[in-house]
Order: C-alpha cells, then sequence, then structure tokens
C-alpha cells in the first residue's frame, strides 16, 4: 500500500505532531447526482496551512464539497488538487487526510487509545513510536488520562477530542471537519472552538471546515467560503464578508444587515438605490443601473435622529431631513440586549429597518417615535437583488 | 380496572404463558427420562432407572461413527455456510446491483421450498456427480440448506451498523479489506455467530435431505436415528436424542451469553 507516513523521526521531540499544510485546489469541481446538480462547478483554493470554512445552509453543497476532498463522493467532473497532484482517482484511504466528522465516528469495540492508534496502525508505524504518537496526540486534546476507557463512556465533547486526536495523529497535511461541534451544546461549543484554533496555530495543516453556523465561522477561520445553492457566493476574509459583502446572500447570511429595495442607479457620485422617492448613495456598487438592486447597511452603522413632533409640523417633514442619505420612519419594535438595543423601525414603504444603538450611544427613542436614519455612504453597498429575496430586512441571528 | 382484577389477569396471563412453554418444550424433555430407562421399551414413564443406554451409544461404533459424522458436516457447514453466507449478506446490503432481489429470494429459498422436493433434485443430481455419500456431498447439501439462517441475521447486523464508521476507517488509511476485518466484521460479529450457530443446528438436525444422500459408510445422527427406530427399538436412540439435545442447549447458551456479556461491556 502506497500510503505517504509523513510521520518525523523523533515522536518525544517538540512538535512532533506538527505537518507543513498542504495546498487545496478546486476547479469547476461539479457533482451531479441524476439531474440534480449538488455542487455547481466551484473554484477554490485553500493556501498551505490555511483555516478555510465553508459555510453556508444545510443544501448548499458545503458538505458534498469536503466529501469531494475526502474522496467519499465521486466527482462528477472538474479538477480536485492537493499540492497540485491530482487525487479524484485514488481512493480515501490512499490520500493521507485527516477527518473529524459530526458524530464522532469512533470505533466503538476499541479503546480511546486504540482508536488514535488506529490511523498508526494502518501505516505500520513501529509499537514503540506509535504509543508516543499516540500518548502526544491525548495530551494535546487534554485526554492523557483517559486513554484506556471505551468512547461510549465518554461524554459527546470528550468523544469529539478523541476523533480530533485520531485525525491528527498521523500529521496529515489536510484535516477536514465536517460540523464537528454540531451535536455539542452551546458552552462546548465555544470552549472546543478555541481548543480547534489552538490546535490549528500549533499543527500548522491546512485546515477545511464545515459549517452552517456564522458565529462559529468568524471564530475560527482565516478566510471563509460562502455556499449557496451549489455555488460559491464570496470568499474572504470575517472582515472581507462582515463589511464588504458582494451578494445579498453574504450580506444577509452573515450578520445581520438592513436592507432598501429599490432600482439601482450610477451617478457621477457613484452607486446608489432609488428607493423610498429618494436616491440613497453607497460607496459601492455591484448592481447595473436600472436592475433590481437593494442597499444594504449593517444595523450598528445606521444612527437614528428623534423628531420633535412639534417643530416637524412647523417647519415641514422634508425640511428637517438632515443631509445626506436620509429616510424617515416609525419606531416599532425596542429589543434591549444589554450591551446594545435593537431597533424596528418601519419606513414609508413598510419595511422594518434594523438599527443597533450601542449602550454607550443611545438615541432614546421609543416604540411609537418619529425618527429619522442616517448612514454614510461608504457604510452602504448596493447589490443586486436575487430572484428568490424575502422582503424581511433582516435575518434573525443570535 | 381496579388493582385485584388487574392482578388476576396478570396470573391467567403467567399460567397461559406457562402452558405454552411447556407445550413446546415437554416433548423435548420426554427422551431424558426415557433414555434413563432400565428396559428395553419406550414404556414411559419409566420403572427403572439406569445408564446402560449410554453405555450403548459409546460402545456401538456404529452410533459413534454417526456422532462423528455428524460434528464433521456440522462444522464444515458452519465454515462454508457462514463465509459465503455473509459474503451474502454485504453484497445485499451494500451493493444496489440488477436483479439484488431476484438474488436474495434465491437465498432464501431453501427456508421455502419443500426440503423433501429439493431432496429428490438432489439424490439425482448426485447420483449422477457419484456424490452420494460422501461428506463433500452433505456439506454441500446442508450448506444450501444453512445458508438463508445466516443471511438473515447477518444482514440484519449490516442494517444496524453505522456505515460512517467505514468512512472513519478509510479516512484513517485502511483499505477496504483492512476496514472490513477491523471495523465491520467485529461489529456485526454477534449476527454472524448466530449465523453460524443456526448453521451449525441445520445441519445437525438434518433428517430427510441426508436420508437420500446417505450411504452404509457415511450415516448422520440424525440417519442413524431413523434407521434405529425402525429397527431396533430400543431407548439407545433417547439417549442419543437426549445427547444431542445437550449439545445444541450448551451451544446456544454459550452464545447467548457470550453476546449478552459483549453488548454489557459496550
Amino acid at each position: 500500500m502506497s500510503v505517504d507516513v509523513s510521520t518525523p523521526g523523533s515522536p518525544s521531540a517538540q512538535g512532533a505532531l506538527s505537518a507543513h499544510g498542504a495546498s487545496i485546489t478546486l476547479k469547476g469541481l461539479t457533482k451531479r447526482y441524476g439531474t440534480a446538480t449538488a455542487v455547481d462547478a466551484i473554484d477554490l483554493e485553500a493556501r498551505p496551512g490555511e483555516f478555510l470554512t465553508l459555510l453556508g445552509p444545510s443544501g448548499s453543497g458545503k458538505t458534498t464539497t469536503l466529501n469531494m476532498i475526502a474522496g467519499f463522493v465521486d466527482v462528477t467532473s472538474g479538477e480536485l488538487l492537493i499540492d497540485d497532484r491530482p487525487v479524484h482517482s485514488l481512493p480515501p484511504h490512499k490520500r493521507n487526510i485527516g477527518m473529524v466528522f459530526q458524530h464522532y465516528a469512533l470505533f466503538p469495540h476499541m479503546s480511546v487509545s486504540e482508536n488514535v492508534a488506529y490511523p498508526l496502525r494502518q501505516r505500520k508505524v513501529p509499537k514503540a513510536e506509535r504509543q508516543a504518537l499516540v500518548t502526544e496526540a491525548l495530551r494535546t486534546v487534554g485526554l492523557a488520562h483517559l486513554g484506556h476507557r471505551r468512547p461510549q463512556q465518554l461524554s459527546g465533547g470528550q468523544q469529539q477530542r478523541v476523533a480530533l486526536a485520531r485525525a491528527m495523529v498521523y500529521s496529515p497535511r489536510v484535516l477536514l471537519m465536517d460540523e464537528p461541534l454540531g451535536a455539542l451544546d452551546k458552552k462546548l461549543r465555544d470552549s472546543l472552538q478555541l481548543e480547534i484554533k489552538r490546535i490549528h496555530g500549533e499543527l500548522g495543516t491546512t485546515f477545511v471546515y464545515v459549517t452552517h453556523d456564522q458565529d462559529e465561522a468568524l471564530v475560527l477561520s482565516d478566510r471563509i467560503a460562502v455556499f449557496n445553492d451549489g455555488r460559491i457566493e464570496q470568499v474572504g476574509t470575517a472582515e472581507d464578508l462582515y463589511e464588504r459583502p458582494s451578494t445579498l446572500f453574504v450580506a444577509q447570511f452573515l450578520g445581520e444587515s438592513s436592507l432598501f429595495h429599490g432600482v439601482a442607479t450610477e451617478g457621477a457620485d457613484g452607486a446608489g438605490v432609488r428607493a423610498l422617492d429618494r436616491t440613497l448613495r453607497a460607496g459601492r456598487g455591484h448592481a447595473r443601473a436600472g436592475e433590481p438592486a437593494a442597499l444594504v447597511v449593517r444595523p450598528e452603522r445606521i444612527r437614528v435622529h428623534p423628531i420633535d413632533g412639534a417643530a416637524a409640523d412647523q417647519a415641514g417633514v422634508d425640511q428637517s431631513a438632515p443631509a445626506g442619505n436620509a429616510v424617515r420612519g416609525r419606531v416599532r419594535q425596542e429589543i434591549y440586549l444589554g450591551n446594545s438595543r435593537k431597533l424596528a423601525v418601519e419606513v414609508a414603504d413598510g419595511t422594518q429597518v434594523l438599527v443597533r444603538e450601542s449602550a454607550g450611544d443611545l438615541s432614546g427613542s421609543r416604540p411609537g417615535d418619529e425618527v429619522w436614519l442616517t448612514f454614510r455612504p461608504e457604510d452602504a453597498a448596493v447589490l443586486p437583488a436575487t430572484p428568490s429575496h424575502d422582503n424581511t430586512p433582516t435575518r434573525t441571528a443570535n | 380496572m381496579n388493582k385485584t382484577s388487574t392482578r388476576v389477569w396478570q396470573s391467567l396471563l403467567a399460567v397461559f404463558c406457562a402452558l405454552v412453554a411447556l407445550w413446546l418444550v415437554a416433548p423435548s424433555l420426554v427422551v431424558i427420562p426415557l433414555s434413563l430407562s432400565d428396559k428395553p421399551s419406550f414404556a414411559f414413564p419409566p420403572t427403572g432407572w439406569s445408564t446402560r443406554w449410554y453405555s450403548n451409544f459409546f460402545d456401538d461404533p456404529s452410533w459413534l461413527d454417526a456422532l462423528t459424522a455428524s460434528l464433521k458436516v456440522g462444522l464444515l457447514v458452519v465454515v462454508v455456510a457462514t463465509v459465503s453466507g455473509t459474503a451474502a449478506a454485504v453484497a445485499l446490503t451494500r451493493s444496489a446491483f440488477r436483479g439484488r432481489q431476484a438474488l436474495r429470494a434465491v437465498l432464501l429459498a431453501p427456508m421455502i421450498v419443500p426440503v423433501i422436493v429439493v431432496a429428490i433434485g438432489l439424490y439425482a443430481l448426485f447420483l449422477k456427480a457419484q456424490l452420494l455419500g460422501t461428506t463433500f456431498g452433505f456439506v454441500v447439501a446442508h450448506s444450501v440448506l444453512a445458508l438463508p439462517f445466516v443471511v438473515i441475521p447477518v444482514t440484519a447486523s449490516l442494517q444496524g451498523f453505522d456505515r460512517r464508521l467505514e468512512n472513519a476507517a478509510a479516512i484513517c488509511g485502511a483499505n477496504r479489506w483492512a476496514t472490513f476485518r477491523q471495523v465491520t466484521l467485529p461489529l456485526v460479529a454477534p449476527g454472524v455467530l448466530s449465523g453460524a450457530l443456526f448453521a451449525f443446528v441445520t445441519s445437525f438436525d438434518e433428517v430427510v435431505m441426508s436420508l437420500f444422500i446417505q450411504s452404509p459408510y457415511l450415516q448422520t445422527l440424525p440417519v442413524k436415528m431413523y434407521a434405529s427406530v425402525t429397527r431396533d427399538t430400543d431407548p439407545t436412540i433417547a439417549a442419543a436424542a437426549t445427547l444431542i439435545l445437550a449439545l445444541t442447549t450448551v451451544a446456544t447458551l454459550a452464545a447467548t451469553l457470550y453476546i449478552a456479556r459483549r453488548n454489557r461491556v459496550r
């Protein structure tokens, strides 16, 4: 069997489990089941040692993509390269990849140590060295004292640590994780996230991580690829995706967004959207003029200005309008969140616009109040309206 | 319903269950006192006790030869039927090939087709192939009958088996054979074991087909017993029956205990 053994010579040396991460390149990778397309000609590259997250709702093709990298799912067309070598014809056991599964997939008839030693057994690593590596791997995940137990005697979090130890004990150059924290409760998830991030830093292996949890993706990733409907919407750092989403889907899937639906315009002063009987300006535009589009602003980038009822009546509505992007509305709901406060403001076309005010900077507006909403053009983007966009301005998250 | 009448109904149910159990087991248990009778007759209950029929059994080479033949054939059937039955069960549960349902029906057919029909057909074939009265012939014939008893429990075990474990083994570097041997097989072992046990009992117990393919030189125990009951009619046959009863009971109990202990360890 021609399995690459990239085990370093001295197992007791510092960093016995470290490896140089491999690059993974997907070119036009496609998977079809009959007439249904699960993954539609995606291009993606994971750089050596990178933590790349495939983020998306269920059925978006992220797990199918991961399974193609692992070799569990055949590639319909396109290229799959690890370190620039095509691997799509190699069976999983010859790819020298580590993988952690959502439901642990530990062998119930073996002890914890035997589970972790299993990949080394397949690679015919001598017993003494095997023992040292197993101890090292279990120590890394903080379970050195539980090697003799059976997996089913451990808690879910401990089992997933064992699975992690088993996946990294042979220093694979690529480590795949398929929603590894999906079956755990919130608190455990948070602590394991930090542990995974630490281990990634220590190992230097390329991680490809699948999740539908945006918070998890933001915490862990160097870069995130957002999947939707078998395609990749956008790839970038967490900051890229959050601050500069290039599609409406990304804007709504990652974090919360406030949307103003209208028609894209292109003026001398940049991109804009014709909505609510005015033109709202944005720093970035991804839509062609005349197309249906939405202007997207993060809720914390919108400022609320209370309108003094009497003064407004006297002066006339529009004269009191602040300069720049300003939309008038009425506060419908207030949600207290401790460090911040969320307001749902209904604007003229009936859309509820979400605003988030931090606790140190409150406008003092209450439900029922008339307010002006303002935002800077550089905090807004005009994105093409997807044919199936829903009308709710925000995705409930957190 | 009040408490008293609930208790009455429960007692009635218990009595009914006991009667059914007795009805199922009693005829088998009758052979035990019969085998210990002191007279060369099947009078029940026996009037006196002795172990002479057991001595008779172990002193008569024809009885011992029959026992040896049965054990030999039974163990070979275990090997043949368990290996091929397990392989068939894997194929039936794992791959979606054309004619899968048809193959399944054919494999299970020996349970449904009357044994006498198979026996006659087999007799004609074996006569031509000169397999009558050979160990090989017995093993082939009994394996056909035993196969469904392996396929059914192993298929059930495989259907309850978490296939993700096979993916995990593969990604750890195990090829398909290593995965099967080190992960799949140990986890479906209870099904395979009960299949093996059924295969042995099926062969050890088989009389109809064996009567057709026997020869004076090779008789299995049930064949010898059938001959004995028509010729000698002495309680040696009861001793033989008691031995078979003891052997199958011990085998079944051992397997049950083994599986129960395994499941507790998990």
